[in-house]
């Protein structure tokens, strides 16, 4: 995997945990790369936490397990982690280090690069302004993903983000253009894997996919690795080949958790939570790797999946990752109890950047007037909900019980999609429409007049008008859904 | 006519304490290195906090400690491929920044090394600390032989942008003048004078931890204009005083930010993108170079300093890049400026601050910030400040300093220190920015300490109604809101006629005086004389509305009342037209005269 040459060394002189100490080295430099053979010819590898004079104490991503001082040899390879770079690596399925796990021969490219990459030049980044379509309505047509932005998924355990994850990986585009998507996946279940490589084997056929799988009995030093060659070799595709890569990386509490255990071996002072301090900086240092630049092709787009402990949305990782990704994609554990997919929590998520690459000339023209009015109906909606818990459906005007109605068209026509099937832009959009049309015109005032006559937006009927009349006072009693006194209730419906 | 003519050493300003050239340290060899913390042997000549340059890329670290025979740096950038045995050399000075005319118009990183130049990625030790290869138009104003104090001007220099940049005799380096140089056109790195024995470069270093000296700390009187209603009229800011704006994501902070740095009415701007996203960095350096300067109608850019230092940039940079920002300020402050400093965002300061104190060992304090943070935070905005310079001249340093509290939570440590330190606080408020309402800065969690000086400033400059009107405002206000809650219970109908009179003048007031169009052409800006004749006009309506209810006209037919030439006339004249608004007032006023009982 990395740059031959370098020095072997022979003096394991201690092991203790998942750290090697090899004596009498010199020249060796911190966050070198080590290659480890032991006698009995097995490979392994490692990466030098602390350069101490003529000591350097590896850390074996492996393992130590079965490792006899006699007989190891550690050969430095001159400086910290390359990998090769370049389009050999469409249509590979690679373990979380990079090495082959479909069959295939290693990856090869006439390039490499360190995977820490470096920042990119603020004055030299492009901004970004046009969008990646992942052909998921609720996502496209609400939170649209931008080129170069950072999208995270929010979610809880249990909940169904990693089909999301693959769903999108599956199906994104950029209006014809060049794509590929770069998958890594940490810490997965063996189940979990198989099911991301089943749901992207079309993808990785038609050599649009590099998939990266570290899986949880991997060696977790090796997940600090994964989204870093994810990162390396999807700027490699982007800014040199010239396509639009979408990296997908999933999960990142997982990856969170495994920089933990190592500051923790490493003996680092922790802090919150017993996260390592510098836990912002390093989630920085990968989410910031998005991005366009300018005079060069591509583009890099990052949608990092997070399970929120406990759903605990002030949770160090999720809390750290919302202040440096542009927005958020929240997944909820209700919308997935009445039987939703994606459970996407409209009102809570957010696309920052949405406005750059969304709207005239982008999508299409009445794009954001839509997305603005689904969700301030939304919103309008829960309140009408939370007020038909207290006091009934029943004793609701009939513009509110229309709100119910339209949270519900939301839930079921709009946001409501099989995971196996692509919706486009116009699509999604139509159903927004339809959605929004349950509702009375006058409640549509974020709609240009315009478009409302296009698609037939109707005043309300006469007789809830008569209704409305009556409607503002409401009951003291709040348990009377099957009020007689409300014939409106029935006529309604 | 040219420089004096005398080798240059560099670094020869004398405005840096520290080791002279002949104890110069020598370089040392490296010991130990994991991550950011690099040990290397003592060798004599090396002090507290000073710079040093690491391995063969030449990395820069600081010294955080000196212990026997060994002495621990924190390197602030990526260490990998460091090996003992590679050599370290300490620059014998604290990290200090080159400052210069060549910083007007230009966007650096923390350690202030120019970024236009750099290459599409930053790699460690690659960025420069050259000045760019270009002349300055010289002038003397000093003669040889004349003798001068610290801080008085030598020369002007004629082409740096559209402020006066001058030439100073360096802080604690008077004397007389042993050679001057004639008027022309000089590189960067050329000694101008020399001034009681030392050189004096168009450039000079400074270090960033330190305040640039000034003879004393003056009050003002003068407010510092911003051209935003809200903050001009309820929750203005005088010159040389600090400002905290706290805002959660998605409250307009960076648009809030942007207006002011566009429109206020300072000399130079040092805008500090600490910790920041890339894109939304790119996104202010597009929009800065793509503005016209209203005041000069050349590039705003041009009397612009931008620092960027976005998240995955060195996190020790970060840390310095608010401190680089502040001596870049007082260095313009020193030819006699008003400079504003926008630090966006110093909740990211303050991590850097908890994430390297994390790294040296030390105690953590609340929620993992070192005890040392309410000292940090006082001692960053204490830098600000209305002074009289070392030359006699009056300028001042103005911050801006954006919190950024974890999801929302205005108790954490960096919101609630900042609040005691800070003389203004603008709260942006969720709901309002929810609501539409911008800039959504709330009335009644905001505050400022600056009114009654700059009531008395008003006074003196012929608006003395200024601080009777900010009350009334602010006294609308907190009627209005004190009613809405009544409202959502009992519902506008139930209220007496006066009440539902002040429910309206709310209204009028926040839509027709506070809320103010980022994007309008006419509404951005906003000069006094028009805000004081908005607020005025509003005012006059709502007392007029009262007066017609308390005359027995019914509430409704009032609040049926179409307001929308008062509310349109923020957006209907121009940014200082005053006479204009008054003219929409009266025909406001005259339409209500048809109400009758």
């Amino acid at each position: 995997m990395s740059r031959s040459g370098g020095i072997e060394y022979t003096t394991v002189r201690e092991l203790r945990g998942p750290l090697a100490i090899v004596a009498g080295v010199s020249g060796i430099g911190w966050d070198e790369y080590v290659r480890i053979t032991l006698a009995s010819g097995e490979r392994r590898h490692g990466v030098v936490l602390d350069a101490d004079r003529d000591l350097a104490v590896v850390q074996v991503l492996e393992g130590t397990a079965g490792m006899d001082p006699e007989g190891v040899r550690a050969a430095f390879s001159g400086g910290p982690l390359r990998v090769p770079v370049g389009t050999d690596w469409l249509g590979r399925v690679c373990n979380g280090r990079g090495e082959p796990l479909d069959g295939g021969p290693p990856v090869f490219g006439s390039r490499d690069a360190e995977v820490g990459g470096a920042p990119i030049n603020p004055v030299r980044r492009e901004p970004p302004s046009e969008p990646v379509l992942t052909g998921v309505g609720v996502v496209d047509a609400l939170t649209t993903l931008v080129r170069g932005q950072k999208l995270p998924v929010f979610s809880v355990a249990g909940l169904p983000h990693l089909e999301l994850a693959a769903q999108i990986a599956a199906q994104a585009t950029t209006a014809g253009e060049a794509f590929c998507v770069v998958f890594a996946g940490m810490g997965l279940t063996h189940a979990d894997a198989s099911f991301v490589r089943d749901a992207l084997e079309e993808r990785s056929a038609a050599g649009e996919l590099v998939l990266l799988l570290n899986t949880a009995d991997d060696p977790v030093i090796e997940r600090i690795l994964t989204p870093r060659i994810a990162l390396t070799v999807a700027e490699h595709l982007a800014f040199t080949d010239g396509r639009h890569v979408l990296v997908v990386m999933a999960d990142m509490t997982t990856y969170a958790e495994a920089l933990r255990e190592v500051s923790a071996a490493r003996g680092e002072v922790p802090a919150r939570r017993a996260y390592p301090g510098y836990l912002y900086s390093d989630l920085a240092s990968l989410y910031e790797r998005c991005g366009r630049v300018r005079g060069r092709p591509g583009s890099v787009t990052v949608v990092p999946v997070l399970t929120m402990p406990a759903g605990d949305i002030t949770h160090p990782v999720p809390d750290l990752t919302g202040y440096i990704t542009e927005g958020q994609i929240v997944l909820s554990p209700e919308t997935h109890a009445r039987g939703v997919y994606p459970p996407v929590d409209a009102l809570s998520s957010l696309s920052r950047l949405m406005r750059k690459g969304a709207g005239p000339g982008r999508t299409r023209d009445d794009h954001l007037d839509v997305a603005a009015q689904l969700l301030a109906s939304l919103a309008r909606a829960r309140q009408v909900r939370d007020l038909a818990d207290l006091v009934g459906r029943a004793a609701l005007s009939p513009t509110d019980r229309r709100y119910l109605d339209f949270e519900e068209a939301f839930l079921r026509d709009f946001a409501d999609q099989r995971d196996d099937e692509p919706r486009g832009l116009d699509a999604s959009l139509e159903r927004g429409w339809r959605a929004l049309l349950t509702l009375p015109r006058g409640q549509l005032s974020m709609l240009p007049a315009g478009l409302l006559d296009a698609h037939g937006a109707r005043e309300s009927d006469d007789h809830e008008d008569a209704d409305e009349v009556g409607g503002p006072g409401r009951p003291e009693d709040p348990d009377s859904p099957e009020d007689p006194d409300s014939p409106e209730e029935e006529a309604s419906r | 006519m040219g420089a004096v003519t005398r080798a240059v050493t560099g670094e020869a300003t004398g405005d840096v304490s520290g080791p002279a050239g002949a104890s110069r340290p020598s370089a040392c060899r490296i010991l130990r290195v994991t991550g950011p913390l690099v040990e290397v042997e003592y060798t004599g000549g090396v002090a507290m906090y000073d710079l040093v340059s690491i391995g063969p890329a030449g990395l820069s670290g600081e010294v955080v400690a000196i212990s026997g025979d060994v002495v621990t740096l924190q390197a602030y950038e990526y260490t990998g491929g460091l090996a003992p045995g590679q050599t370290a050399l300490p620059q014998g000075r604290p990290l200090s920044v080159r400052l210069g005319p060549q910083l007007l118009g230009g966007v650096f990183d923390g350690l202030l090394r120019p970024l236009s130049g750099a290459g599409d990625w930053l790699l460690p030790g690659a960025g420069s600390t050259a000045g760019e290869d270009r002349t300055w138009s010289f002038s003397p104003r000093v003669t040889r032989n004349e003798e001068v104090a610290q801080g008085q001007v030598l020369g002007d220099l004629h082409d740096a942008g559209p402020v006066p940049v001058k030439i100073l005799a360096p802080p604690g380096r008077g004397g007389p003048v042993t050679e001057i140089a004639g008027a022309g056109d000089l590189p960067s790195e050329a000694v101008v004078a020399v001034v009681g024995g030392a050189e004096v470069t168009i450039g000079a270093l400074w270090p960033v931890r330190r305040a640039r000296p000034v003879r004393e700390r003056v009050d003002t009187r003068a407010a510092l204009n911003t051209g935003q209603r809200v903050i001009d009229l309820l929750f203005p800011v005088a010159r040389g005083s600090t400002v905290a704006v706290p805002g959660g994501f998605g409250t307009g902070k960076t648009v809030l930010l942007q207006q002011i740095a566009k429109w206020c009415d300072a000399d130079v701007i040092v805008y500090v993108g600490c910790g920041e996203r890339g894109n939304e960095m790119a996104d202010v350096i597009t929009e800065l170079a793509g503005l016209r300067d209203p005041r000069t109608g050349g590039r705003l850019a041009d009397r612009t300093v931008t620092i960027a230092n976005t998240s995955n940039m060195p996190m020790m940079a970060r840390e310095a890049s608010v401190h680089t920002g502040m001596t870049v300020a007082e260095y313009f402050r020193d030819m006699g400026l008003d400079v504003v400093v926008i630090a966006d965002s110093t909740s990211r300061w303050a991590e850097a601050l908890r994430e390297f104190a994390s790294r040296t060992g030390a105690l953590p304090a609340e929620e993992g910030y070192p005890a040392g943070l309410a000292s940090a935070v006082a001692a960053f905005y204490e830098r600000a400040g209305a002074v009289t310079t070392l030359g006699g001249d009056r300028g001042s340093v103005t911050v801006i300093g954006a919190v950024s509290p974890p999801g929302g939570d205005m108790t954490e440590p960096v919101t609630a220190h900042t609040e005691r330190f800070v003389r203004c606080l603008w709260t942006l408020d969720r709901d309002l920015a929810y609501a539409r309402h911008y800039p959504a800065i709330s009335w009644a969690g905001s505050f400022s300490r600056d009114v009654p000086v700059l009531a008395a400033g008003h006074r003196a400059a012929g608006d003395p109604a200024w601080a009777g009107r900010r009350d009334r405002v602010g006294a609308v206000l907190a009627e209005a809101d004190r009613l809405a809650d009544l409202v959502d219970l009992i519902g506008i109908a139930a209220l007496p006629a006066r009440e539902r009179v002040s429910v309206l003048a709310g209204r009028l007031v926040r839509e027709g005086v506070l809320q103010q169009s980022a994007l309008s052409e006419q509404d951005a800006y906003c000069g006094p004389e028009k805000a004081a004749a908005l607020a005025d006009a509003v005012l006059a309506v709502v007392d007029r509305c009262g007066e017609l209810v308390d005359s027995g006209v019914p509430a409704a037919s009032v609040e049926e009342v179409d307001f929308g030439p008062l509310l349109r006339a923020r957006e209907e004249t121009g940014p200082h037209d005053a006479a204009g608004v008054t003219a929409l007032r009266d025909a406001m006023l005259t339409r209500l005269v048809g109400l009758r009982p």
